[in-house]
């Protein structure tokens, strides 16, 4: 089950990026993952829920953006949707496919949370 | 600073981080109550980002937030009514010295396996510095990878070193093979794993002491899924399918037959015993991969022997022509460098 593997690089992305913005806390987690990507989306959430506890994104909602495959069709010679790999284009029955959209495993943005105010060191003079 | 309405959108800062504009992703017309965290009770405040009536897209932030009685609502900066002004006095009676915690969004972009990728990169180079020439032999379990090793070894017959790395979760019956065989071997047990990931594999090149010039296998773990998604930084991935297998395998999985960029069809001398229709195996790889090459092989036999090791010497030739071609630039850099020397102390 490679998305155990896939979640941990996920999760250190998302840790690294909160601790690198002063956050404590992150909330959501927004991932475009392709259709025709290595990855099942429900295989990632459950990883996702078991890695996250106890780290800055425990609790935190995972959205998953799922992207349409898209290919160049070598004898249209134009763009094509492709929903999976191994079919054909939809217009002419060729295999001469050449994948351009819908395999990333991207994060895209995360909501984080922080009390850094409270945090903050007092100035010199402050009580 | 907007000299229009004051808001400074270019001062927008949260905690004193500025924002990138490519974090400010809240749509028009989006319902904020469904990204607003539920039951959390801090309030809820983003940056909007929007055209105003003076032309300038600008970031405005902390106009939305959630009210006790758990309804949502944003603020324009431009509509200063009755309530907005509640909202301000509620606002303001919130302690300074505790604050709430502050949602915000904090863009990301990076690929996942990003980590792997760059590592991968790392062996790629110190694979090309030594002219060596990496494999990253994938398949079902069983499909006959090791004895295609060990057949290799031997059939390779010291045309230039050759190094194995095994990948499997437990023992290291498989490198103990290879090492029969009379090549150097590194076993990585992967444990639980079913891959092999870039760092794995730059662990075992540690090990290895890679000859200069090598032919470096790399046996991933018997998996004809996962394997596909972690580059390691070899030249080429090679699936091994076995004709005692589904022909169909390549539309089954997919990934791994577009990810390879040889297929070989091992235990061709079974064929007459078994229903293998080896033209569906390789129109359908050929389905998934259009491009992806072809080599027949039985591994007991060495029948097809003779094409699979012409494969690995012209792979072995590319890499020894690409090192040599960076050495050469390196070493017409070096030369105008020292010239460039004689000038300066010349002069």
């Amino acid at each position: 089950m490679h998305e155990m593997a896939l979640a941990q690089s996920m999760l250190e992305i998302v840790e690294q990026t909160a601790r690198d913005d002063g956050a404590d806390r992150v909330t959501v987690v927004r991932i475009e993952i392709g259709a025709l990507s290595h990855v099942e989306p429900e295989a990632l959430r459950f990883c996702f829920d078991a890695l996250t506890r106890g780290s800055l994104a425990d609790g935190a909602r995972l959205d998953i953006e799922s992207t349409a495959g898209a290919a160049w069709c070598m004898p249209c010679g134009m763009a094509v949707p492709l929903a999976r790999l191994g079919e054909p284009c939809p217009h002419c029955g060729s295999y001469q496919l050449a994948v351009f959209e819908g395999d990333a495993m991207r994060v895209r943005e995360i909501e984080v949370a922080s009390t850094r105010r409270r945090a903050r060191a007092p100035l010199q003079g402050e009580a | 600073m907007c000299t229009t309405c004051g808001c400074g959108h270019a001062e927008t800062r949260i905690d004193g981080k500025p924002i990138p504009v490519s974090s400010a992703s809240v749509r028009d017309g989006e319902d904020p109550a469904r990204r607003a965290p539920t039951g959390s009770g801090y309030r809820y405040v983003r940056v909007t980002r929007e055209t105003d009536g003076h032309g300038q897209v600008h970031d405005h932030g902390a106009y939305g937030h959630r009210h006790a009685d758990g309804t949502w609502h944003s603020h324009r900066h431009d509509e200063e009514d009755a309530r907005d002004a509640a909202c301000d006095t509620e606002a303001a009676s919130t302690p300074a010295e505790a604050p709430e915690p502050v949602p915000r969004i904090v863009s990301v972009e990076r690929d996942l396996l990003a980590k792997n990728d760059a590592i991968a990169a790392a062996n790629r180079r110190f694979l090309d510095d030594r002219g060596a020439f990496a494999l990253n032999l994938v398949s079902s379990p069983g499909s006959g990878k090791t004895t295609l090793l060990v057949k290799t070894i031997g059939a390779w017959d010291g045309r230039t070193p050759i190094a194995v790395i095994e990948g499997d979760q437990q023992t290291s019956r498989d490198a103990d093979r290879v090492r029969e065989a009379g090549a150097p071997a590194v076993q990585v047990n992967t444990g639980k794993g079913c891959h092999l990931d870039a760092q794995m594999v730059a662990n075992a090149l540690s090990r290895l002491a890679l000859a200069d010039e090598s032919l470096l296998l790399i046996e991933n773990v018997g998996n004809l899924v996962c394997p596909a998604a972690f580059d390691l930084g070899e030249a080429h991935k090679v699936v091994v399918l076995s004709v005692t297998e589904g022909e169909d395998k390549p539309l089954k999985y997919p990934d791994m037959f577009r990810a390879a960029d040889l297929l070989v069809l091992n235990k061709i001398d079974l064929l007459p015993h078994v229903e293998f229709d080896v033209d569906a195996a390789i129109a359908y790889a050929r389905r998934v991969r259009p491009d992806i090459e072809v080599i027949l092989v039985s591994a007991r036999t060495g029948e097809g022997f003779a094409d699979w090791i012409a494969w690995l010497e012209r792979g072995i030739q590319e890499a020894a022509s690409r090192r040599a071609d960076v050495v050469a630039a390196l070493h017409r850099r070096i030369a105008a460098a020292e010239s460039e020397l004689d000038r300066s102390a010349a002069e």
